[in-house]
């Protein structure tokens, strides 16, 4: 049996990636559709939830689910006994196993492309940033699908699935690089623990970040009131995403204070200096700081919640702009990967 | 709290400019404050009078960071005692009644009181709960490690700053561009550019020497990505200081030279071709390689070449290097970075090179105040050479010979002797942040509700003391040990309680 080329794994890679984009898509009108369905039917996620998880082969864990579930399904049935029928229910599933499935087939390919592009530049497949980009995305679907397992986030695949196939399509257009060797700087062992850690971070954070968002959607129609109408109606219980949201900005931050570390140990072996404050370090700097001021608000009392998530929703942002904008409008020593 | 989330807004507020304003010491691009001075004349002092060229050590900067650091301090001192106490003292006793815990539930044992109780004490102290049983009531903690964890955390920030001003104190960083052929001793007068700290000992810096033999660079030929770089590799021959015999040694990047903690880092490389200038009567008055200063990727470089010593005049010449030299719609340029087709392009000037007397100057400018550019034909008298070309002045005040190409490599040497300290404080910090995020701290309390002959009926209760509560499985697994399960009784409906895990 012979090798595939090289020229053949970046091929396959690139199609990979293709098929990727389509699959994601298709996960995201499916949970697009979920959403847009009417409440009385959406109001049965409880019920509907185990048939998720069933079909993307969690382990079954119903002594913590029932905890994490809770406040939710509460606050669900506050808004008042629904009428429902069989049939909506089954709808409900269906699409939800539909969605889930899309979305981890659409991960398989993603992550085959990502593999085939590792072995076609004989690498670690995050050297440039179109690299980044898909890897990135590819850290926040899985994310994702981990969060999927064992906490309420279904709301969330729309926007998800959405953010994976516009950065998809953003690195297969605008970003695009074939595939070849490093240059000599990146040429560390400290890149695949680095960038590896950095970008894992970011997959979490991208989940505490949509999480966020719908979070204070869905606050301000039930501080308008208890009939909840229109999409934020739809979405769960603001507390159960304030959870979420926090429960991911809480597992990434440590990933994220590793990833700077690791970025300071390369630094020094690679500069003589582990901190420069060039534009990329003093955007991770930033980013922490946020995230840390937001851990900080969440456990004071008067500032959790709404006050708070701004400082996650910043620090996003700062994650956002170190990730793309400094490599695009800010020179510095980090820029040697090229777009 | 409030003080430190308001600082830490701050904090990240004040590192903003900092990254879009160019920055003194920040090792990109030395000349960027200066560039940026020259470009915003009346801006730029004001921008400097508030320090938003050293935002990172400007006094505003610091002022934010030592008063979070204080307030962190106040704040974890006070908790670090109430912890210490804490894990002296027993778990606090149980509520009077458990209605308002987050999980509770009623068990029936075939044990006596007694033995029930104890049999659960044992149980929680083996999945390392802090237990005290006092009459008919078992207490019990967990999680303490939460609070050391984030104790530890914010402590090791004072570590890191300790670190941070270790290096800042006793530390150095200087670079050095050195020819193939060239040497190098570690004292500060053999440095370009030497930056010691407050407290460096300048003349005790680490002794070695060596020399740059060798300086190899590969650039990708492929169509894709031509020109970006593959390889740089210095080799050095490196003596150290107790004379022993020298050694050869590779610096590339990510691969330093350590020589006792003093770091010995290739940052970067360039171009200097070798000339030979001989003056008005003939006489070779320099002859070697010049140093001509990269200006972009393809290595299009910027240099000048000084011969004070020429008679009857000093003369000077200034222009620029193309290691793949091509013609393109708005003149010359590089077309790949490796030397395939060297060309040196050069203009003359004659009179006062003023390095006898006046300031210090570059080596990489001429000052040209006392300088007359040469002229042919009313125009600026200007020549293309390749490897073996000579240019000859008009009026026969001398000549250039363009004789080959050698490579220059800059060195930046760092010394931080902080760093491990720095290191310490980051290992310290990242196993606090990870354990006071991780870790749940939780109570649990078990006391007898009812006694008879046929067993002892138990009612378990447990508290989070942590958001992320997860302690569900927790009170099941306390009343396994001594459930004789049958008729488990719980507050819950039994609809729900099917779907909690059933151990027995």
């Amino acid at each position: 049996m012979t090798l595939p080329s090289m020229e053949t794994l970046a091929q396959l890679s690139d199609n990979l990636v293709y098929s990727a984009i389509a699959v994601y898509a298709l996960a995201m009108l499916a949970y697009a559709a979920l959403s847009a369905r009417r409440p009385e039917a959406h109001r049965q996620q409880p019920a509907a939830a185990p048939a998720v998880e069933a079909t993307i082969g969690a382990r079954a864990d119903p002594g913590s689910r029932r905890s994490v579930g809770a406040p939710g399904e509460e606050a669900r049935d506050a808004t008042g006994p629904a009428p429902h029928t069989d049939a909506s229910v089954n709808a409900v599933d269906r699409l939800s196993a539909i969605a889930a499935a899309l979305t981890i087939l659409g991960f398989l390919l993603h992550l085959s492309g990502v593999v085939a592009r590792g072995f076609a530049a004989g690498r670690a497949p995050w050297g440039n940033m179109y690299e980044f980009a898909v890897v990135a995305a590819l850290a926040a679907a899985a994310a994702f699908l981990v969060f999927l397992r064992r906490e309420p986030v279904r709301a969330l695949g729309v926007w998800i699935t959405a953010i994976v196939v516009l950065t998809l399509g953003l690195s297969v257009t605008v970003l695009y690089t074939p595939a070849g060797a490093l240059v000599p700087v990146l040429n560390s062992y400290w890149l695949v623990i680095h960038v590896a850690a950095a970008i894992t971070a970011g997959g979490v954070f991208t989940i505490g970040a949509v999480a966020i968002l719908l979070y204070r959607l869905r606050l301000r129609a039930e501080r308008r009131g208890p009939a909840h109408t229109g999409y934020a109606g739809r979405l769960p219980a603001a507390s159960t995403l304030n959870r979420v949201a926090h429960t991911a900005n809480l597992f990434a931050f440590p990933i994220w204070t590793f990833a700077v570390i690791a970025g300071a140990i390369w630094a020094e072996n690679s500069w003589g200096r582990y901190w420069g404050w060039d534009p990329k370090e003093t955007w991770a700097f930033i980013t922490w700081v946020l995230y840390a001021a937001y851990l900080h608000a969440e456990a004071t009392a008067g500032w959790r919640g709404t006050k708070a998530s701004w400082f996650a929703l910043l620090g996003y942002a700062a994650f956002v702009f170190n990730f793309f904008g400094v490599n695009m409008w800010i020179s510095g020593l980090h820029s040697y990967a090229g777009i | 709290m409030r003080t430190a989330v308001i600082l830490l807004g701050l904090l990240a507020l004040a590192a903003v400019p900092g990254s879009l304003l160019p920055q003194r010491n920040v090792a990109s691009d030395p000349n960027a404050v200066l560039q940026f001075t020259q470009d915003n004349p009346t801006l730029a002092p004001w921008l400097d009078r508030l320090g938003l060229f050293e935002v990172y050590a400007s006094p505003w900067f610091a002022a934010i960071y030592i008063l979070l650091l204080v307030s962190m301090t106040g704040c974890v001192i006070p908790r670090c005692l109430r912890l210490w106490r804490a894990v002296r003292a027993d778990p606090p006793p149980a509520p009077s009644s458990f209605v308002r815990l987050s999980e509770r539930r009623e068990v029936h044992a075939a044990q006596c009181p007694s033995e029930a109780l104890r049999a659960i004490a044992a149980d929680l102290k083996s999945r390392g709960f802090r237990v005290r049983t006092t009459g008919g009531e078992v207490r019990a903690e967990r999680g303490y490690a939460r609070e050391l964890g984030n104790l530890l955390f914010h402590l090791s920030l004072l570590v890191l700053l300790a670190g941070i001003a270790l290096g800042r104190l006793f530390g150095f960083e200087g670079r050095v561009a050195l020819v193939e052929g060239a040497g190098f001793s570690n004292v500060v007068s053999q440095y370009d550019e030497f930056s010691p700290r407050a407290l460096t000992d300048v003349e005790g810096l680490e002794p070695f020497s060596f020399t740059l033999n060798d300086f190899e660079a590969s650039f990708e030929t492929a169509d894709e990505k031509r020109g970006e770089p593959r390889q740089f590799r210095a080799e050095l021959e490196y003596r150290p200081d107790d004379g022993s015999t020298s050694k050869a040694v590779e610096v590339e990047p990510n691969h330093p030279l350590d020589v006792n903690e003093t770091k010995v880092f290739l940052t970067g490389h360039g171009y200097a071709p070798k000339v030979t200038v001989r003056d008005g009567r003939g006489d070779v008055v320099f002859t070697g390689p010049v140093i001509f200063l990269p200006n972009d990727a393809s290595y299009a470089s910027d240099g000048v070449v000084k011969a004070p010593d020429a008679r009857p005049t000093e003369l000077g010449f200034e222009g620029f290097f193309l290691p793949t030299a091509a013609v393109g719609d708005r003149g010359p340029y590089s077309a790949f970075p490796d030397a395939l087709n060297p060309q040196l392009f050069l203009t003359a000037f004659t009179g006062d090179l003023g390095m006898s007397d006046g300031p210090p100057q570059s080596v990489y400018t001429l000052v040209k105040d006392d300088l007359q550019q040469v002229r042919a034909d009313g125009r600026p008298f200007a020549k293309a050479l390749s490897v073996g070309d000579t240019m000859r002045l008009p009026n026969g005040e001398g000549s250039l010979t363009f004789d080959g190409v050698a490579r220059f490599a800059n060195f930046q040497i760092a010394y931080d002797p902080g760093k491990e300290v720095s290191l310490v404080a980051a290992a310290l910090l990242l196993l606090g942040v990870t354990t006071s995020l991780l870790i749940r701290r939780r109570r649990v309390w078990v006391r007898v509700v009812a006694s008879g002959p046929d067993g002892t009926r138990l009612e378990a209760g447990a508290l989070p003391l942590t958001r992320r509560g997860g302690i569900t499985g927790e009170i099941d697994a306390v009343l396994t040990a001594v459930s004789d399960e049958r008729e488990k009784s719980s507050d819950r409906p039994d609809t729900e309680r099917a779907a909690g895990p059933e151990k027995e």
